[in-house]
């Protein structure tokens, strides 16, 4: 694990960036990493996705799958793809401050 | 070479449960990284996407030692069904979608899924036999253009 310095804040971060500790986690820290990874603005949309994400970690200690994200955040497989063309799950999880999802689906 | 992969184009040629799986999880888990992918159905593995089949696709319980069940029960009546869901219900809970949700959730993550014309006409079969989603019937050729400057795995 090592550290970062985002929005003035030190955070735990693994090596690709996703935090480590969800409750260091700040919306601003969200909108920082979403514009880091080339999402910029963040719609309300993404906020849903984002929301779902950390919200069903934070409930269960795992990150839902692509699956579960495309059939219960209110928001379609096609659009998950739109919002985040570079990968929806790992994406809503690294703006979402929560670790990487292990899964492979 | 690039560090990154940018794009797959995978072949799914056998139309087993256990033949098909491997190759739709490895799509999908491309788009999941935002990988381009491409998936070509050569083969049996044309029933992934035959709606007639894609519904009814089992294990093979002969011939797959994988499975550690000696050959003559593995040829026993039902036993292909029976081990077929048995991992259809290890793979619901793993949240793994039944094949024709699984073509869905491909192609609406935008991954783009073709018939091989060889094996179409081969097997007598026309567009109609085929999921809506399919993008097109193509050739060896044609597959070879669209995979060019990415990977191609062979399942």
């Amino acid at each position: 694990m090592s550290t970062a310095v985002l929005a003035n804040q030190t955070i735990d971060v693994d090596a690709e960036g996703f935090l480590q500790k969800p409750e260091q986690w700040t919306e601003e820290l969200g909108v920082g990493i979403a514009r880091d990874v080339g999402i910029d603005p963040l719609t309300d949309k993404h906020w849903q996705v984002i929301r779902f994400m950390r919200n069903r970690y934070l409930e269960t200690g795992t990150a839902p799958t692509i699956r579960t994200l495309g059939k219960e955040s209110g928001v379609t497989t096609k659009e998950l793809y739109q919002l985040f063309p570079k990968g929806p799950a790992k994406l809503a999880a690294k703006i979402g401050g929560i670790p990487k999802p292990h899964g492979c689906i | 070479m690039s560090d990154t992969i940018e794009k797959v184009s995978i072949i799914i040629s056998k139309g087993s449960f256990e033949g098909i799986y491997p190759g739709l999880i490895m799509a999908n888990g491309a788009r999941m990284e935002g990988i381009e992918a491409n998936v070509f159905f050569t083969f049996f593995g044309m029933d992934a996407i035959n709606v007639k089949h894609y519904e009814h696709l089992m294990v093979a319980t002969v011939g797959n030692p994988g499975l550690h069940i000696p050959t003559m029960i593995g040829g026993l009546p039902g036993m292909s069904a029976m081990v077929t869901r048995q991992m259809q219900k290890k793979m619901e809970e793993l949240d793994i979608p039944p094949v024709p949700e699984f073509i869905t959730l491909l192609s609406d993550s935008g991954a783009k899924l073709y018939a091989c014309k060889a094996s179409v006409e081969m097997f007598g079969l026309t567009r109609a036999d085929f999921i809506e989603e399919l993008e097109g019937i193509i050739t060896v050729g044609d597959f070879y253009q669209l995979a060019a400057g990415g990977q191609i795995i062979f399942t």
